[in-house]
């Protein structure tokens, strides 16, 4: 089996075990405890800015600034002013080409 | 009075309206698994079984960046440990047959959680929940899809037009509606700052991990989640802590899950 598809299988079973306890194991008339569910409900905000921070400022383990920080920084803007998804990535495709072809 | 067809038709146009926002993610994360040398049926694999895009994208990029099965499993782990709490919301409209509740507990992402917990009584609750649910679920695999197939192919465009750059425009289009809660603002410059200063010395994938200890700075073994009022935490406080639950919310807000 790919590291990817292991990776898939693995990640799905996880992930369904979590969405499924609700529904299937405690038929509705359960709480998480309110500190546990908050903990729940805000670990995707450190873990998706370490994805934004690594995937612009570190490649192969050391930290960078290359064309990249340009895109980050140009689907912020977009992002800023509300604009559609599909703005933000071109924007910050378009701001990553352009760096690129400057310097 | 609304009448059922009111609500029926309610409910329908916020989740085809939530799908057309997702289509966009759902192309990025097609791109993003070619990109990381996997194939278009990996690509389809996660969205049909993992389907929660975040995760997906998470643990997509950590083996792209040549981190281990194991870092990718449990970064995708971690964001997705928000699935536990709306399974625990849902739960009281999804009863049913053991195989239904077994069935439908895929479709527990953000965007069918917030689509389904807005109605009123328990069984537009269920029904919004389907309807978005399978509306979404079709659409995300969809997009994925045409993504692999159609742009994942073109390999030299990737960095001549800037292409690398939509993977951290897609995570922070997924953060940006968290950022509006100061809590959430604090706890993901403290990740981020974690992340990049352990990158150096830590294996790839293993940054955004730690990063996760960034929700320790908000002391949540306290009893209130109120930041202000409870520096001198009273020692028979009780567990009169109100629910955060203004991540998941309205469809506006919504890049999250299915994404």
């Amino acid at each position: 089996m790919s590291p990817a598809a292991l990776t898939i299988v693995l990640l799905a079973a996880g992930t369904y075990l979590l969405k499924a306890a609700g529904p299937v194991l405690l038929g509705g008339d359960r709480q998480l405890p309110p500190r546990l569910e908050r903990l729940t409900l805000l670990l995707p905000a450190p873990l998706l800015a370490a994805l934004v921070a690594t995937s612009t400022f570190v490649a192969d383990r050391a930290w960078t600034i290359d064309a990249r920080a340009a895109g980050l920084l140009a689907a912020a803007v977009a992002l800023w002013f509300r604009l559609p998804f599909v703005v933000v990535v071109l924007a910050a495709a378009g701001a990553t080409a352009l760096t690129r072809a400057l310097l | 009075m609304t009448s059922e067809a009111t609500i029926r038709a309610a409910i329908w146009r916020q989740s085809l309206s939530i799908a057309l926002a997702v289509v966009p993610f759902g192309v990025a994360f097609g791109v993003v698994v070619r990109q990381g040398d996997m194939s278009v049926l990996d690509a389809v694999g996660f969205s049909a079984l993992v389907f929660t895009g975040s995760a997906q994208f998470a643990a997509a990029s950590v083996l792209a960046d040549g981190g281990t099965v194991i870092t990718a499993v449990v970064s995708g782990l971690l964001l997705n440990l928000r699935s536990l709490a709306f399974g625990l919301v849902m739960a009281p409209a999804l009863r049913g047959p053991l195989w239904w509740r077994a069935l439908v507990s895929q479709l527990m992402i953000d965007e069918t959680t917030a689509v389904g917990s807005a109605q009123k009584e328990r069984r537009w609750q269920r029904y919004g929940y389907l309807v978005s649910g399978l509306v979404l679920f079709t659409m995300w695999n969809l997009s994925t899809l045409a993504g692999a197939t159609i742009l994942g192919e073109a390999e030299s465009l990737i960095t001549t037009a800037g292409i690398d750059a939509t993977i951290p425009a897609a995570f922070l289009a997924l953060l940006w509606p968290r950022l509006e809660d100061p809590e959430h603002r604090l706890v993901a410059l403290v990740g981020a700052g974690i992340a990049v200063l352990s990158a150096p010395v830590v294996p790839a994938g293993t940054p955004v991990i730690l990063a996760g200890l960034a929700v320790l700075v908000l002391r949540p073994w306290r009893r209130s989640p109120d930041p202000v009022a409870d520096d001198g935490v009273g020692a028979g406080g009780g567990e009169g802590a109100s629910v955060d639950r203004d991540d998941d919310g309205g469809p506006d807000l919504n890049l999250e899950g299915a994404t």
